[in-house]
């Protein structure tokens, strides 16, 4: 007798099969390929038990609350994505930089063709440097607030942190498209410090406006933990340092990515 | 009071199908959105999650799924299930994050991944050196660390076959479309993943009882 190969008992398995039925009499009359078939659903009923983590009841509303202020006031507009007020304010800060890198260029020196594409990169880079330097001096300030944060009473049963909340929310959406930005610039150190601070973003703009003061440090704990207010400090430490570097030889710069990147 | 009942009335008929929610959004109505968001994001969650394999970036394709379901929402076609259409982009945008996370993964483990090319990609020789011994096989936790595992080293496509077809009982036709492939490399995407898969952890898997083989037809 032919037995079935392993292809063919994956694919009736999973509802792909295309000769089911002469799978479905085989199996039934040969006890070796059922017994492959049964070490293959012993794998896949594994697999099933991993569980799905329940994000909770409210979670559509939350979804909601995240994405309502990115919404435009009507849908399928590109560029009414853009006039939202936050994203107008990071685009005219943008455009402001890419305009004064122009006149800057105007009035240099024209160098070669491959010149021309290193100013260009060094150009986009240090927008990346002004923008998210700036953003990480506010998360850094909102992180030191919050691990300071402390019951003015130690019979008071809530603190507060309503306001850190708040300000983590609006920090989360411009840390997530920085860290995708740095991603797609190849700078993995600095998108992966990013990628970290989101996580802590994140637990802060998740937790409740009043928190006791048991959770108040395990928030504060986690921080910690996380080291992220160090690494913070010096992502922001070492952009100061290339924002303040008149001109950068795109070689050096170049160099100091991939020490970041190793670190 | 007339007021209020108008607008449970209008919530209602908005509840009523996606298709109303859809439209009513186009007209302008932006909290019409708000329905389809609620409803569907539970189920895009799961997508993601098993995807992605962690519930930071599952939240966040959950969002851009729906972001970008807004912003595209002129080009869904009425006739179309939003649900589907909505979870397409979740899976679009969740192999986009996976290979961002392989690239920064591969960076930030640049000697392991060497020593991993140099071992060939073999899901494998993740779990060689570890040899089932029956301490770990009673930890459950072990089990899981090693689906995770298993999981983790299948490719974007890989995993995103196999999830929507093991998982989330997608048709071929619709895990194509998603891998931008055709339905024959697709099911034969979907082979593979369960063959790597199978290969990983039959070493950790008890195998079910021959009577139990004799329900085998699902």
């Amino acid at each position: 007798m032919k037995h079935m190969t392993e292809e063919e008992l994956i694919a009736y398995r999973e509802g792909v099969a295309e000769q089911r039925a002469a799978i479905s009499e085989h199996l039934a009359a040969c006890v070796e390929c059922r017994g492959e078939l049964a070490r293959l659903e012993a794998v896949l009923a594994a697999l099933d038990s991993l569980p799905v983590p329940d994000p909770g009841a409210d979670y559509g509303r939350e979804v909601w609350k995240e994405i309502a202020p990115r919404l435009a006031e009507r849908p399928g507009r590109w560029w009414q994505v853009w006039m939202e007020p936050r994203r107008l304010t990071a685009a005219g800060g943008i455009l402001a930089l890419i305009i004064t890198a122009f006149v800057v260029g105007r009035f240099t020196k024209r160098g070669n063709t491959g010149e021309n594409v290193e100013n260009k990169e060094l150009v986009r880079e240090r927008i990346l440097v002004v923008a998210v330097g700036e953003h990480l001096g506010h998360s850094e300030r909102m992180l030191i607030e919050l691990s300071n944060e402390a019951p003015n009473d130690p019979k008071q049963k809530e603190v507060d942190i309503s306001a850190e909340q708040r300000r983590a929310e609006d920090l989360l959406q411009d840390n997530r498209l920085y860290r995708q930005t740095a991603m797609q610039e190849g700078d993995a150190g600095l998108a992966s410090v990013l990628d970290e601070l989101e996580r802590v973003l994140l637990d802060v703009a998740h937790s409740s406006g009043e928190v006791t003061p048991a959770q108040l440090e395990a928030i504060q704990k986690k921080i910690e933990a996380r080291g992220i207010l160090f690494k913070v400090r010096v992502v922001n430490k070492e952009l100061q340092q290339r924002q303040e570097a008149a001109k950068p030889a795109p070689a050096q710069n170049e160099s100091a990515k991939r020490e970041r990147n190793k670190a | 009071m007339i007021r209020m009942q108008q607008s449970v009335d209008s919530t209602q008929a908005i509840a009523d199908s996606d298709a109303v929610a859809v439209e009513r959004t186009l007209a302008g109505d932006r909290d019409a959105y708000r329905v389809l968001v609620e409803r569907h994001s539970h189920n895009v969650f799961r997508l993601a999650y098993r995807m992605t394999g962690n519930r930071h970036d599952a939240e966040e394709v959950v969002q851009e799924a729906f972001l970008r379901g807004y912003q595209k929402l002129g080009q869904f076609a009425a006739r179309a299930n939003f649900g589907t259409w909505v979870y397409r982009i979740a899976a679009n945008y969740a192999i986009d994050r996976m290979r961002q996370r392989h690239k920064e993964e591969a960076r930030r483990e640049a000697p392991r991944a060497k020593h991993r090319d140099e071992m060939g990609d073999d899901p494998l020789n993740h779990v060689h050196d570890k040899a089932p011994t029956p301490e770990r096989l009673t930890q459950s936790i072990e089990l899981r660390k090693q689906m995770e595992q298993a999981l983790a080293a299948l490719s974007e496509a890989e995993r995103t076959a196999f999830v929507m077809r093991h998982w989330e009982g997608c048709g071929i036709e619709e895990i194509a479309e998603v891998l931008k492939s055709s339905s024959n490399a697709t099911k034969n995407t979907v082979f593979r993943a369960v063959q790597k898969l199978r290969k990983t952890l039959q070493p950790f898997v008890g195998t079910r009882s021959q009577a139990s083989a004799m329900g085998t037809e699902s």
